[in-house]
């Protein structure tokens, strides 16, 4: 479907340096998908090279072969200073001067800065560890990148920009000359961006190699000498600065214009009735308040940074936490759940975002996982199971949402992201929903399933269906969303799009989530 | 909304991966469904030709024999029923032998008085006690190896408090056939302590592959939270696999005082709950939850059962009994799992 690599650039034409990292002919199969294929990178040595592509383009399966965490199929090369080596493992790619600040951070937050600044090497004088010389050793390295803190801080007590930080001084401190950065920005506020956006530029003078992965555009730009855009587990090619333009990227990574990949044929707006109400909802902990109105045939989208508490302000109306504040109506009438089950019955669904831990019955086939939630419902005596009616639904299911699987008695472990996706919805869909909760429906599921998913939604929509999608993908919840509601810190801080007046964009969101003026950074 | 008239645009897939992955899939449900069997005919033979090459004679196949095996195994199959339940939502059931004791007590008592009462009595204190373990881990969320570690101490004392911690004794006891008659339709002649534990094996083959609770019990112990999530009542599952635990150890409390008639509160059932967890786990129902048959549950049942009484043919000693049937539990599970190497997870 999606053609090999349509512009493949060379080097930067300055004559200058040799690459300090080639990366080609880098393939991954996994079972039943293959991750990468044939896909090349090559980094200079005082560069910040970003790296782009949808989710599930195959940018962290990329990353992870450069980290060790996964082992690439035989016949790639990877070149460090030209040198052929062999990454068997974390350990050897820290050997090789590799270091890898994931968006998880892997700090242990019960110890101090110093103590994970030398983890795994620390100095030891006899048997015992050397501490003296390990809060000494660390005090340069954070004067050099310009921290606050001292080496004796619990990093625990730090801020998460903070702690990138702390990953940054450990990967410096283990003379790493390729730093990776995977998506580092998205917990940060725009003050703490703007720091480490100095800080990236530092470590740049001082000759470090950066991959940068990003979906910002804006931080691209403004960030990187090249670019590079993987799609589908494709390389696709690599633009020099001069050549970077949102349009092409966008291009390159999606493989056809956006218009066309995000499904918006609904009526939309808040022509319906109001379905779902919700009003100063608060658990007392992570969601402070949040209200909202969905409509019948509309697509609500859901915003928010990483952690402002958009799941948890959907498992308070859906009844797997209990609120302490707030009112849910749910067709004008109060309602209030003790669990899913009363939710399910009441005609409101949640798709989590978590397909494998809260979704899935990965030992289960893919029949019984998309009769789950209805079987009860269809049988006729005593809890009997229906197994012919069951058999049928899931056959149906299979052909409407076009699951790729021979058949219903296959266990849903085999299936692709994008597929066991599709299976969570059936399951759902079953169930003949009025409200839909959909909690980053398209995580980590391939582009061709992506824009199926946009179109189940969009056809959910048409049929009067009540949606709420929760993103943090800004592009997708301004291709399918009719109306943007976004939240802060716990709570609902405004809305965009339909009767708010202000047009439903990227930065009109990201403005509203962050509680700052984009303008800046963004131009 | 009706969302079989939601269609997805075609797009031609890769079948052919999938199409493989199904064969490795029946192929691998294959290997669970003869599961331990070739063991416990492998341990048959070893035990006949042993004893041939010992002893001179081979008692182990013959039919008295056979019998003898499967009427050991009968009580240990009712109370690893239970535990097959247990163990497919992920939890443990310590309690058993000690709610075996209480209802066999309870049992008899109740039988020199009311009769057949006591059988019903019987059951009912072991359906409480199992439905008391069930709400703790149920509603109160403490873990099933704890609850269920305090009941087997706790039991136990009732038992024996019950039974004013001596032996009680009803030489007429009304439901004696039980333990010691047969079922004789023509020519061929059952125990009756074989055709309960056949009929609880079944009902549990029912209730696991044919109901909806059979359904959820898998679910329960596959994901727990997406089980929540689904729309599943979690605690109804648990309140029932606890409940049937209990309630099929008083059934075995039933089927052990029908049998001695009598009950002792401090010694019967002691470690029950070990070997019907070890038939269970050698029957290749995961530990963690979610896989598993009850025909695996009988066939670990029956392993036990060979080498308990092979073992006594052959004429080892009670010492090394303990140690061979440690070993060939860790074997056959080891065996399991080595087997099974690839497949989702153990």
């Amino acid at each position: 479907m999606l053609s090999s690599p349509e512009k493949t650039l060379g080097p930067v034409a300055n004559g200058g340096p040799a690459p300090i990292l080639e990366m080609r002919g880098i393939s991954k199969t996994f079972p039943g998908v293959k991750a990468l294929n044939d896909v090349q990178l090559t980094i200079y040595p005082g560069e910040v090279h970003a790296l782009m592509g949808e989710n599930g383009a195959g940018k962290s399966t990329l990353m992870k072969i450069l980290s060790g965490a996964y082992t690439a199929d035989p016949g790639g090369e990877i070149r460090v200073n030209g040198q052929p080596v062999h990454i068997t493992g974390p350990i050897s790619a820290k050997s090789h001067g590799i270091a890898i600040i994931y968006q998880e951070l892997s700090l242990s937050p019960n110890l101090t800065v110093a103590e994970n600044i030398y983890l795994g090497r620390e100095p030891k004088r006899g048997i015992a560890v050397d501490r003296a010389a390990m809060f000494s050793g660390c005090d340069d390295v954070l004067k050099r990148l310009g921290a606050t803190f001292g080496p004796r801080t619990l990093v625990g007590d730090l801020s998460i920009a903070e702690q990138q930080m702390v990953e940054v001084a450990r990967a410096i401190h283990a003379h790493s000359k390729i730093l990776v950065m995977d998506e580092p920005t998205t917990a940060l506020s725009n003050r703490e961006t703007r720091r480490l956006f100095d800080l990236i530029l530092r470590l740049k003078a001082e000759g470090l190699a950066i991959v940068y992965i990003s979906h910002r555009m804006a931080e691209v730009y403004e960030l990187s000498e090249r670019v590079s855009v993987l799609r589908d587990g494709s390389y696709v090619g690599t633009l020099p600065r001069e050549d970077i333009r949102p349009e092409s990227i966008v291009r390159m990574m999606v493989g056809r214009d956006l218009s066309s990949f995000y499904k918006k044929e609904h009526g939309g707006g808040s022509a319906g009735a109001a379905v779902l109400e919700v009003a100063g909802l608060s658990d007392g902990k992570r969601v402070k308040s949040g209200s909202f109105t969905v409509h019948a045939g509309e697509v609500l989208g859901l915003a928010g940074l990483v952690g402002a508490g958009r799941t948890e302000l959907a498992r308070l109306i859906y009844g797997a936490e209990q609120h302490t504040a707030g009112t849910i109506k749910l067709n004008g009438k109060p309602v209030s759940f003790n669990n899913p089950a009363e939710a399910i019955d009441a005609g409101i669904v949640y798709l989590t975002e978590d397909r494998k831990a809260q979704g899935l019955f990965l030992d289960m086939t893919v029949g019984e996982n998309i009769n789950l939630g209805v079987i009860g419902r269809d049988s006729k005596l005593a809890g009997w199971l229906d197994r012919r009616h069951a058999r049928q639904r899931s056959v149906a299911a299979i052909k409407s949402l076009t699951i790729r699987v021979p058949g219903p008695d296959m266990p849903v472990g085999a299936l692709s992201g994008g597929n066991q996706q599709k299976v969570l919805f059936s399951r759902l869909l079953e169930t003949e929903p009025k409200v839909l909760i959909l909690d980053e429906p398209t995580r980590g599921v391939d582009i061709g399933a992506k824009s199926e998913i946009y179109r189940i939604i969009d056809d959910l929509a048409k049929r009067g269906a009540a949606v709420l999608v929760i993103s943090s993908e800004l592009p997708e919840v301004v291709g399918i969303a009719d109306r943007v509601v976004v939240m802060r810190e716990g709570e609902t801080v405004g809305e965009v799009g339909g009767g708010s007046g202000v047009k439903v964009t990227e930065e009109s969101i990201m403005a509203l989530a962050t509680g700052v003026d984009m303008g800046r950074v963004a131009a | 909304m009706s969302k079989s008239t939601i269609t997805g645009p075609a797009i031609s897939g890769t079948v052919a991966v999938d199409a493989k992955a199904t064969r490795q899939a029946s192929m691998r449900s294959l290997v669970r469904a003869v599961g331990m069997l070739p063991v416990l005919v492998i341990l048959g033979v070893l035990i006949q030709v042993g004893g041939v090459y010992l002893t001179g004679e081979g008692r182990f196949m013959t039919w008295q024999n056979l019998s003898i095996v499967a009427q050991q195994a009968s009580i240990n199959a009712v109370l690893a029923s239970g535990m097959t339940f247990v163990i497919l939502t992920g939890g443990i059931d310590l309690s058993v032998g000690s709610i075996l004791a209480a209802s066999a007590v309870v049992g008899l008592l109740g039988s020199i008085d009311y009769g057949y009462l006591g059988l019903v009595l019987a059951l009912i204190t072991g359906l409480l006690t199992g439905l008391a373990n069930g709400a703790l881990i149920a509603f109160v969320r403490l873990p099933p190896f704890i609850v269920t570690l305090g009941t087997l101490t706790a039991i136990r004392g009732m038992a024996r408090l019950l039974a004013s911690d001596t032996t009680v004794f009803n030489a007429t006891l009304p439901f004696d056939w039980i333990g010691n008659d047969n079922l004789t339709i023509g020519p061929v002649s059952v125990p009756w302590l074989i055709i309960i534990a056949f009929l609880v094996i079944f009902a549990s083959w029912l209730i696991l592959r044919r109901t909806v609770l059979g359904v959820h019990i898998y679910a329960v112990g596959g994901n727990e939270s997406a089980a929540r999530l689904s729309g599943i009542k979690v605690w109804g599952v648990l309140l029932f696999v606890y409940g049937a635990s209990g309630m099929l150890a008083g059934l075995g409390g039933v089927m052990q005082a029908a049998r001695l008639y009598a009950a002792n509160g401090s010694q019967l059932g002691q470690s029950y709950e070990l070997d019907a967890i070890a038939a269970v786990i050698v029957g290749g129902t995961s530990f963690v939850g979610g896989i598993g048959s009850i025909w695996g549950t009988l066939i670990g049942a029956l392993i036990i059962a060979v080498l308990n009484n092979g073992l006594i043919l052959l004429g080892v000693s009670d010492v090394w009994q303990y140690i061979i049937k440690g070993g060939v539990i860790i074997g056959a599970v080891a065996l399991d799992r080595y087997r099974l190497r690839g497949s989702a997870r153990t």
